[in-house]
């Protein structure tokens, strides 16, 4: 809707100037609709989650398979990843490009480290047999995680062209309302991630 | 691995079905395909096609592809509804019929996934993208090219399920898939794959074009149009793109689960290490009953705008319409377990989902009294939207009474999975989502062409599918009453035959609907100079989309229009609208692209290697997608302006229009 002030005149028909949509006006909202979206998938891998969670099938269970210090360096990595975009966009509200570029490279490191420990663990619960084969649990287990790590995976991905975007053409209009939309994905995984930490692996452990 | 093996994955000379049915219908295809790429060529259409049409934005021609798609795929659904009727009415006294179990299994599995994919869903989505925007004053929807893609994404989902026909195989597990039928023990071939890879490009499709026709209808309305001054389609088009943002991701996810099962050996589903497979049964089911509500909401906005039009009156009740679509949308997703009542969850889980069942039937009743008040004392029109909105009311009406009678959970034990609730759903859905089309067909076909449909045969049309219906579907209630279930191929009773026969006469009428509205078509296109209709607004309509010309400019309106009233277009009607002359300006407007064609075309790839285990080409033609869809965020030129001269030449065209009518 446009944020002209609408005639009195019930007479009035059309409006002589065109009322101002501008460009990617409604980005945003689209986005956090699609995130929303995004967000019913992990509810029903959640849900999958509770529902098989329990189904051991006489496999090994999260007490046998989780190392909470691990998991915890994990969080972190995640965790200061989201406060490092902050930081970029906190930089492109100052429009200093440079900054942004820069903080956008931490934020991918972070990023790195976290799928690069995700990956270990994938990997060593494989190496001892604990496969998403071995149960239902296991089965929803790498979903929920994995599909999480995938999501971080594209989030990178993203992360890269943006900066190749910024670098390119600077901090134009259409690269900030990119850079919010990447901004709302990154921190919406953080909250996932707060989700899969609390629920898969810490009430696992109880 | 061999190297043959590893070019081709599971794709041999045995994918060739040698079943003479198929193989004939195979040369069919393929000559009718020759004769139409020879006839674009010949005629050197595919410049404009390309041009025109497959990479437009514009919401008009990418409703009218949808529409087509949906037509396209309906003869599909129907040859395969059709050879349904004709095994079942032959299938007696140790008779075979002339289908074997492999082929008739996968003929009810596509018949049911291209109905409601394939037909209904493309042609409700390609209403709402053609009528929503004009409704509400828009020159185009929020996201041009992701409509474009959206488009092109659901044709692919379409044409991976229409190549099984031909390589391979279809599922042969009903429209849903249940496992463990689905599973790669019992299904190993590549009839499952074909059907999860159709409907993940599908989707894609749906849940985008979902996301921009709701921030559409939330950010473009035209200035004065508040929401409860919206037109009642916009307000069940915003209601089923909010149910289709809310449910298609479910079935993603249900999809995604299944396809685990079958290609890593993970146990969600099975029935072995912890797998559950009434799970699946209760995700898909959270996506399927929206699902229904989705196709259905719609097409009650249509009967609205022609039960006001058609009685020129104000529709009757319409805040009581509006909250009525809103409490369907909510109440539409606690209702999901009664597709299941003998899944055995106890009397009090039963109990819940049976009672808020037939909670639903009370907002909808409330809009048929609606309707009916709106008819009461009007001056009524009986053209063609409206006869087709009158036998809705009374197809529909016994459609949904039947549904509440399965609502009860006692008595769905007993009719669960019986022909009585095939001919249930087909009662609402032919009666309703069906009925609704031609509708809407009929009612806004001359807004996109310009001229009306011939009335003659859409009269055939019309008694062809009401009659048929009757026909058809009656004769299963009464089967379902005695106890028959659905998807059988051979019967035993002999007195069950004469039912089966009456059905089969059934669908023969209906096909007689089907063809007359080809005809109807064909012939209208032929008259169209007799047809004809300058004014815009051949109806007497009331909503904005009637206050432009017939078929409308690219840009729709020249001016944004401002709306004082529900019935925008009747209120200025009614206070002397003067159409702009002068002050024309240039239109911001979007560009074509080939991006969603290429796009889509990388995932039928995709889907196609990932059904036949090509892994090497699943993997590239994913690659290719990815840095396909990042090159295009560097394209830069993606809209252009109108020129003024543009603008105010077709304005003159249109006043000449306008004034010869005077004359």
């Amino acid at each position: 809707m446009s944020t002209i002030t609408l005639p009195k005149d019930r007479a009035t028909f059309h409006l002589p100037e065109e009322p101002h949509h501008p460009e990617g006006h409604s980005t945003m909202l689209g986005f956090w609709i699609y995130l929303m979206s995004d967000c019913l998938m992990f509810a029903v891998l959640f849900a999958v989650f509770a529902v098989l969670g329990n189904n051991f099938a006489a496999g090994p269970g999260p007490k046998d398979l989780f190392e909470l210090e691990l998991i915890a360096l994990n969080t972190a990595m995640l965790l200061f990843s989201s406060i490092t975009y902050g930081f970029a966009m906190l930089a492109m509200v100052k429009n200093n490009s440079r900054q942004v570029l820069i903080w956008l490279g931490v934020t991918g490191l972070f990023g790195l480290a976290f799928l690069g420990i995700e990956l270990y663990e994938f990997h060593h619960l494989i190496h001892i047999g604990a496969t998403p084969q071995r149960s239902a649990f296991l089965s929803a287990f790498f979903t929920l995680v994995g599909t999480h790590g995938l999501h971080v995976t594209f989030g990178i991905i993203w992360l890269v062209t943006l900066m190749v975007q910024v670098h390119k053409r600077g901090l134009t209009a259409a690269n900030q309302r990119r850079l919010g939309c990447l901004s709302l994905f990154w921190h919406f995984l953080d909250v996932i991630w707060i989700g899969v930490f609390t629920f898969v692996y810490l009430m696992g452990m109880i | 691995m061999t190297l043959t093996e590893f070019i081709f994955g599971r794709l041999d000379w045995n994918a060739i079905p040698y079943d003479p049915i198929v193989q004939l219908t195979f040369v069919a295809v393929a000559l009718g395909g020759i004769a139409l790429v020879g006839a674009l060529t010949y005629f050197k259409l595919w410049g404009y096609l390309w041009n025109e049409w497959f990479t437009s934005v514009d919401h008009k021609k990418i409703g009218i592809m949808y529409m087509i798609l949906g037509l396209v795929m309906l003869l599909r659904g129907f040859a395969d509804a059709i050879m349904m009727r004709v095994q079942q009415a032959i299938a007696f006294n140790g008779s075979e019929g002339y289908l074997n179990a492999h082929h008739y299994d996968q003929i009810f599995t596509a018949h049911g996934v291209i109905m409601i994919f394939f037909v209904a869903m493309p042609w409700v989505t390609g209403l709402m993208n053609y009528v929503v925007p004009l409704q509400i004053g828009a020159r185009d929807v929020s996201f041009p090219f992701l409509n474009n893609f959206s488009f092109w994404m659901t044709a692919g989902g379409a044409i991976i399920t229409m190549i099984s026909l031909f390589i391979g195989e279809y599922g042969q597990t009903g429209w849903l898939a249940f496992p463990p039928l689905s599973g790669i023990g019992a299904s190993p071939y590549v009839g499952v794959d074909y059907y999860i890879w159709g409907l993940q490009v599908a989707g894609v499709g749906t849940t985008l074009s979902g996301i921009n026709l709701l921030v559409t209808i939330i950010k473009m309305r035209a200035p004065g149009m508040t929401m409860m001054k919206m037109p009642i389609f916009t307000w069940t088009s915003l209601c089923t793109n909010v149910l289709i943002v809310a449910s298609f991701p479910v079935l993603t996810v249900v999809l995604v689960l299944l396809s685990l099962d079958r290609y890593v050996g993970t146990n969600f589903f099975t029935n072995d290490l912890g797998g559950n497979p009434m799970m699946y049964v209760n995700l898909i089911w959270i996506w399927g009953h929206p699902e229904v509500y989705i196709l259905i909401l719609p097409l009650f906005g249509v009967f609205s705008e022609v039960v006001s039009t058609f009685t020129g009156k104000r529709l009757f009740g319409y805040t009581s319409m509006v909250y009525a679509t809103v409490v369907i949308t909510v109440l539409s997703y606690l209702v999901w377990l009664h597709h299941f009542f003998t899944m055995g969850s106890g009397a009090s889980v039963n109990s819940f989902f049976g009672i808020t069942t037939m909670i639903i039937s009370i907002p909808t009743g409330a809009k048929i009294f609606n309707w009916l008040f709106t008819m009461y004392k009007g001056r009524i029109r009986f053209e063609l939207p409206m006869m087709w909105t009158v036998a809705f009311m009374l197809t529909f009406t016994v459609g949904g009474m039947t549904g509440v009678l399965l609502a009860v959970p006692p008595a769905d034990f007993v009719l669960h999975n019986s022909l009585f609730l095939i001919a249930h759903f087909h009662n609402v859905i032919i009666g309703g989502v069906v009925f609704g089309l031609f509708a809407a067909i009929n009612f806004w076909w001359p807004k996109a062409f310009g001229f009306k449909l011939d009335p003659f045969w859409g009269k055939v049309s019309f008694w062809g599918w009401v009659v048929g219906f009757w026909v058809a579907f009656t004769p299963l209630y009464v089967l379902g009453l005695m106890g028959v279930t659905r998807r059988l191929r051979t019967f035993d009773d002999p007195s069950l035959q004469i039912w089966f026969q009456i059905a089969a006469v059934g669908a023969g009428i209906i096909a007689i609907g089907i063809g007359a509205f080809l005809i109807q078509i064909a012939v209208s296109i032929w008259k169209r100079d007799q047809l004809r209709d300058f004014t815009g607004d051949p109806w007497g309509g009331r909503t904005l989309e009637w206050a432009t010309s017939s078929p409308p400019p690219d840009y729709n309106f020249a001016f944004t229009p401002v709306a004082h009233d529900v019935d925008a277009w009747h209120d200025m009607k009614a206070r002397n609208y003067q159409r702009p002359t002068a002050g024309f300006a240039e239109i911001h407007m979007p560009r074509g692209t080939g991006a969603g064609v290429i796009l889509s075309a990388l995932a039928v790839i995709c889907g196609f290697a990932l059904v036949w285990y090509i892994w090497w080409l699943a993997a590239l033609s994913f690659i290719g997608i990815v840095g396909y869809a990042i090159y295009h965020t560097f394209d830069n030129d993606r809209d252009y302006y109108i020129p003024v001269d543009e603008v105010i030449e077709t304005e003159r065209k249109r006043e000449a229009q306008l004034a010869s009518l005077k004359a």
